[in-house]
């Protein structure tokens, strides 16, 4: 825990507050081009191969009785197949998109998770690329479902003129569908994702910060407040792999709940 | 008698705080409510349980817009 706050210490007076530059660190290389390399790539690219290596040592030699890195990698298969897909869209819809829904579950959790691991301290989806990137994921997968499952008249047809309605309201009523169906479901996904995932890293830097500064730096009796914001910053930690797991799994539901929106009959 | 009153300090927190009342009134409602009907048919636990998660995952997101809206407005 020291050696994760005594990174953020590189000045030696004063209280390193938690800012938003903490999310924008210096390049490592290529800078200023759009490949540039920074903490946050490499943290993301870290998550990445963790996730890869982990299931491709759950899946490789597949046997009809598993193993016990298989039996993990189908317990997590498993979770997301009977609690995510199947619970929305039903059986066989729900088996078909279990793949996509997986995906978006493991990814966002990967990479949600480094914000609590020690040394990367920083969340992989606390800078906006990687929440958009996941959001167009799930707007391009829920409107293919439409199309593909409706024909496209239909489902722009259900989705802005929802029937059972007299005319008249449709005025006020199609803008309102079009906004939030089409512009507002991946906005707030995005945003989503991004705020809880800032909100989280300037807590744990708040906390762990003010440990550093009140052990080390401040005088006496000051320094009985440093084991009250430590153990803040544990509570934190924990309450924020809580956040990170949770907010993987509302990414993967939503995106099955509005697969189910555009896919159903009225 | 003349005097003049000087507030300081950054709005954006303000406006958070106040975003926070909405989305802290309806997640409890949210949780209260699922609370009372698992109690009612615990049998129900598992999709009451998920739409309870639906509901404040749409709830929480325009508490976390104030907080967005404070940084895209400096």
């Amino acid at each position: 825990m020291m050696l994760q706050s005594s990174v953020l210490a590189s000045d030696n007076g004063g209280f390193h507050a938690p800012s938003l530059a903490d999310f924008f660190p210096p390049a490592i290389f290529a800078e200023g081009t759009m490949f540039e390399f920074n903490r946050v790539t490499l943290v993301r690219l870290i998550a990445v191969a963790a996730l890869v290596l982990f299931f491709w040592l759950a899946a490789r030699r597949t046997q009809l009785v598993p193993g016990r890195m298989q039996a993990v990698g189908e317990i997590a298969i498993d979770f997301v197949r009977k609690s995510i897909a199947v619970e929305t869209l039903g059986e066989d819809r729900g088996r078909r998109y279990t793949p996509l829904l997986a995906t978006i579950f493991f990814g966002v959790l990967f990479l949600n998770i480094t914000g609590v691991i020690p040394f990367l301290n920083l969340a992989g989806s606390s800078v906006v690329g990687i929440p958009i990137v996941f959001a167009v994921i799930a707007y391009v997968a829920f409107i293919r479902a439409g199309i593909k499952e409706r024909g496209p008249g239909h489902f722009f047809k259900d989705q802005l003129f929802p029937p059972g309605v007299p005319w008249p309201i449709y005025i006020l009523l199609t803008p309102l569908e079009l906004f939030s169906t089409f512009i507002l479901r991946p906005v707030t996904l995005t945003v989503r994702l991004l705020a809880n995932m800032i909100a989280g890293h300037l807590l744990l830097v708040l906390c762990f910060g003010a440990t550093h500064y009140l052990f080390l730096e401040a005088g006496g009796p000051l320094a009985l407040f440093g084991v009250i914001t430590g153990l803040g910053g544990l509570a934190f930690t924990l309450l924020e792999i809580f956040i990170a797991s949770l907010q993987a799994y509302i990414f993967a539901l939503l995106t099955a709940v509005y697969i189910q929106l555009s896919v159903e009959a009225h | 008698m003349e005097g003049t009153l000087e507030l300081a300090g950054n709005l954006n927190a303000v406006g958070y705080g106040l975003a926070t009342i909405g989305p802290g009134i309806g997640v409890g409602v949210l949780i209260g409510k699922t609370q009372e009907s698992i109690a009612r048919q615990p049998e129900l636990a598992g999709p009451l349980r998920t739409n309870m998660f639906i509901g404040i995952a749409l709830v929480e997101a325009l508490g976390l817009l104030g907080l967005a809206a404070g940084f895209v407005f400096p």
